[in-house]
């Protein structure tokens, strides 16, 4: 049996080299670093490719070159150096390279400290770095998800030739849990050869960039992105429910709110009030559609987010005009609310 | 014969495809300019060498963006200054191919200045050209870190000074203090002899990676006459009376020879070994429980474990998680983690449930393991009704104040120092709460100690702790 204890950052390197990954380049951070560690471990024993970085910067461009031969790679970081590889995320979403990076929030803005937070939503889910840009986003809440969705994001960021991240707080990745790990994976990356530049003759008239000199063929190449973040915003779009058939209000949060809430919802059904959680999987693209379908149905919606309330703008978003009320309750600097707290604002909301 | 000279390099694309405009045979470059001799230079060697198939051009940021329209290579456009690390990563990914960042002063000197100092500090097995030509071309003439003292331009207005921006940069001769490089010369584009010069370095350098002898450079000076605000004639005259008085021309560093070339090892692992390798092979003794078998006051226990750092609370936590998993169970554990830590009090908080974990977070433990005082002090409140707190006699000179939990005083400390290091103290709460909760079977946490404990000499003596413990009770 291949279920292990272990934490949510190792889980991501196990499950990136399941997935095939071949490189990792990185820069070690607080509270992200265990994933270097696992990887400089594991990636080199099985004849992958670990190294170091000199800079955050450099390691995503790094995986900019590495994923220009077609090759499965990673990252990881958190705010603080999230925020330095949004130069080469930009550039990895204009020339189209699939890239997984990992974004293991703590608390800022600056330096900040190193308790979790989730206040990377914006510069993650939005865009980051200058352009017309997006990448998909997903938002594990468990150690067997940091595995699964690191596989699932290989598989979408080859899909769609686009950067993937993986999102979440320093509660999730310094958490362990049992996680049960897939067989090693086929992956047959030959279809590559159509634009990678593997060194090689097949493939030498490739060429990877994100220069269009004429207004109206970057026109053009930003309208093909657009078309292929609405494919996404079609095909991709995961989250899950708790509890929200009968409810009365819904709550909803992602990364570890989504546990707290979670258990929240069980107090509050055992005290009479019917919660229901909503958790989006996906946060780029966005459970708009269910979060409008919600709104349409109950009264209230109650967003708890580790930040100033970044994903509760898209919630308000998705809601627009609905019947439903939008209540956000936020902390922040690394403080994560009790399941008692979380009881006590909803209560209040319901009982008017 | 003479149509044959007069041909294009094998190197270069027989029509630039992706020039936009009509004129698809001739380069973006200005009348004057060095960027074109340089790209037929290396654009011949690649032939000549017989590697333009496996070679993948990085085109920088600046004059030589549009280095990919010409070679009939592998292209990848790349941002400001980070050739040398995008270089870095389709090497290290596809070591067979010839990978070469071309690049310019601002680019490479500049805001690359440190991507270039680690990809020759760590020896990448990359090719280098970089194109001095002491200003800033594509962007509009703006100073360089090459820019000459007294030389004007248009962030220079009344001449680069000492006092202001410090003096020009030389990039050869800096990173010829580092150990890895094996190859770093500067030459010139200013007449025909330096020109063949130049030549003979370019191919240098490409044979040297082919050779996989590590990093190498070459610095080439060059003109811009648009920018210096010269002719073309003028500007050769500039090279060799401003810049190679400045830039000394020559060898820097040649360590070719003296060095046996380096291929990484091609390894193909099966599935079994990276399975093996990635510690998903164990043989783990797994037994389902019914948490139903587990009295009732101590099932899908909620635990927190707190102590000075260094009396291993985060391994404790770890060694019940491990076994609860074991048997069949949800578990989390979390470690108090960041500045808490190092204020010498450390605390792990584990969950070990028949049913899905909702929050992992222990606010209301059910059970208590206060290996110190302040640890009693600070949690014994928030223990559960009807909750047990297990706490360190050795260490805490008070009994809990509350009378609805259950307290069990033992001296833990004691009985670890007995069998030879307080160490082992966590090991012998692990047996007492067993032993008084009968969560999980002993056999099962002994075996899940051989997972947890890295240093496999100590199992045994730990396994010692825990029977000690249980005893205790």
């Amino acid at each position: 049996m291949s279920k292990e204890l272990i934490k949510g950052n190792e889980a991501i390197i196990k499950g990136a080299l399941l997935a095939g990954a071949k490189c990792y380049f990185g820069y070690p951070i607080t509270p992200a670093s265990e994933i270097a560690h696992a990887a400089a471990f594991y990636f080199p024993a099985i004849g992958r490719t670990f190294l170091q970085a000199e800079s955050e910067i450099a390691a995503i461009q790094m995986c900019y070159g590495a994923a220009g031969t077609g090759v499965r790679c990673l990252t990881a970081s958190s705010g603080p150096g999230i925020s330095l590889k949004q130069e080469g995320i930009s550039y990895s979403a204009g020339s189209e390279l699939p890239i997984v990076i990992a974004d293991i929030m703590r608390g800022g803005p600056g330096l900040g400290n190193i308790a979790p937070e989730q206040s990377d939503y914006n510069q993650v889910v939005k865009g980051g770095g200058h352009g017309n840009y997006k990448c998909l986003v997903l938002a594990p809440n468990c150690g067997q998800e940091m595995c699964d969705l690191t596989i699932l994001a290989f598989d979408l960021a080859d899909k769609y030739r686009t950067p993937v991240y993986i999102l979440t707080d320093g509660f999730i990745g310094q958490m362990m849990e049992s996680v049960e790990f897939p067989q090693p994976l086929k992956i047959d990356q030959s279809h590559k050869a159509e634009w990678a530049i593997m060194g090689n003759k097949e493939t030498k008239h490739n060429l990877i960039n994100s220069i269009y000199l004429e207004a109206e063929e970057l026109e053009e190449h930003n309208i093909k992105l657009q078309r292929k973040y609405a494919e996404m915003e079609k095909n991709e779009v995961r989250f899950q429910t708790y509890k929200t058939e009968d409810a009365e209000i819904i709550v909803s949060g992602y990364g570890i709110v989504s546990r707290v809430l979670k258990s929240a919802v069980d107090v509050l059904r055992k005290q009479g009030i019917k919660a229901g959680l909503m958790r989006p999987i996906t946060l780029f693209p966005f459970p708009k559609n269910e979060y409008a379908k919600f709104a349409a149905k109950v009264d209230n919606i109650f967003v708890c987010e580790l930040s100033n309330g970044q994903m509760v703008d898209d919630v308000r978003l998705a809601v627009g005009k609905a019947k439903a009320k939008i209540h956000f309750y936020g902390r922040m600097g690394g403080v994560v609310p009790t399941v008692a707290e979380l009881v006590e604002k909803i209560t209040e909301i319901v009982k008017g | 014969m003479a149509k044959d000279i007069l041909r294009k390099p094998g190197g270069f694309m027989d029509t630039f495809v992706y020039k936009p405009g009509q004129d698809k045979g001739n380069t973006h470059y200005c009348p004057g300019c060095g960027h074109g001799i340089l790209h037929k230079l290396i654009a011949e060697a690649l032939v000549d060498l017989g590697v333009v198939d496996r070679t993948i051009m990085v085109s920088p940021v600046g004059c030589s963006v549009f280095v990919y329209y010409y070679f009939a290579t592998g292209n990848i456009q790349v941002a400001h200054g980070r050739a040398p690390a995008v270089a870095t990563g389709l090497k290290r990914s596809n070591p067979d191919s010839i990978v070469i960042s071309y690049q310019g002063d601002g680019d490479l000197a500049a805001i690359g200045g440190n991507n270039i100092l680690h990809a020759a500090n760590r020896g990448e097995n990359i090719t280098v050209f970089f194109v001095n030509n002491a200003i800033y071309g594509m962007t509009g003439g703006q100073m360089a870190p090459t820019t000459l003292l007294g030389q004007k331009t248009m962030t220079s207005p009344y001449g680069r000074k000492i006092e202001n921006e410090g003096y020009p940069m030389k990039v050869v001769e800096l990173l010829s203090t580092l150990s890895a490089p094996a190859y770093l010369e500067r030459t010139s584009l200013d007449d025909s002899k330096n020109i063949a010069k130049t030549r003979k370095a370019v191919r240098k350098a490409i044979q040297c990676q082919i050779d996989g002898k590590g990093f190498s450079l070459v610095e080439v000076l060059s003109m811009c006459p648009s920018q210096w605000k010269t002719t073309p004639v003028e500007s050769k005259k500039w090279i060799k009376e401003r810049m190679i008085p400045y830039y000394p021309l020559g060898v820097k560093k040649d360590v070719i020879e003296e060095r046996a070339g380096y291929f990484p090892p091609k390894i193909d692992i099966d599935d079994e070994s990276i399975k093996e390798m990635l510690g998903l092979k164990k043989e783990k003794l797994f037994r389902d429980r019914a948490m139903s078998d587990v009295p009732e006051k101590y099932r899908n226990p909620q635990i927190k474990i707190a102590g000075f750092g260094g009396q291993g609370v985060l391994l404790l936590g770890q060694t019940l998680a491990e076994a609860g998993m074991r048997h069949g169970w949800n578990v989390s554990w979390i470690p108090s983690y960041g500045p808490e830590m190092r204020g010498g009090t450390a605390n792990c908080q584990v969950n070990i449930s028949e049913g899905p974990i909702g929050s992992p977070v222990v606010d209301f433990p059910t059970i208590l393991v206060a290996l110190n005082k302040p640890s009693l002090d600070k949690f014994e409140e928030t223990v559960q009704p009807g909750g047990v707190v297990f706490y360190n006699t050795s260490m805490i000179d008070r009994k809990p104040k509350r009378n609805d939990i259950e307290a069990i005083g033992l001296p833990f400390s004691d009985i670890a120092d007995e069998l030879g290091s307080l160490k082992f103290a966590n090991m012998v709460v692990v047996g007492a709460v067993l032993e008084k909760t009968k969560l999980i079977d002993m056999d099962i946490v002994k075996d899940a100690l051989k997972e947890v404990i890295h240093n496999k000499k100590f199992v045994e003596t730990n396994i010692v702790a825990i029977d000690r413990g249980a005893k205790a009770v």
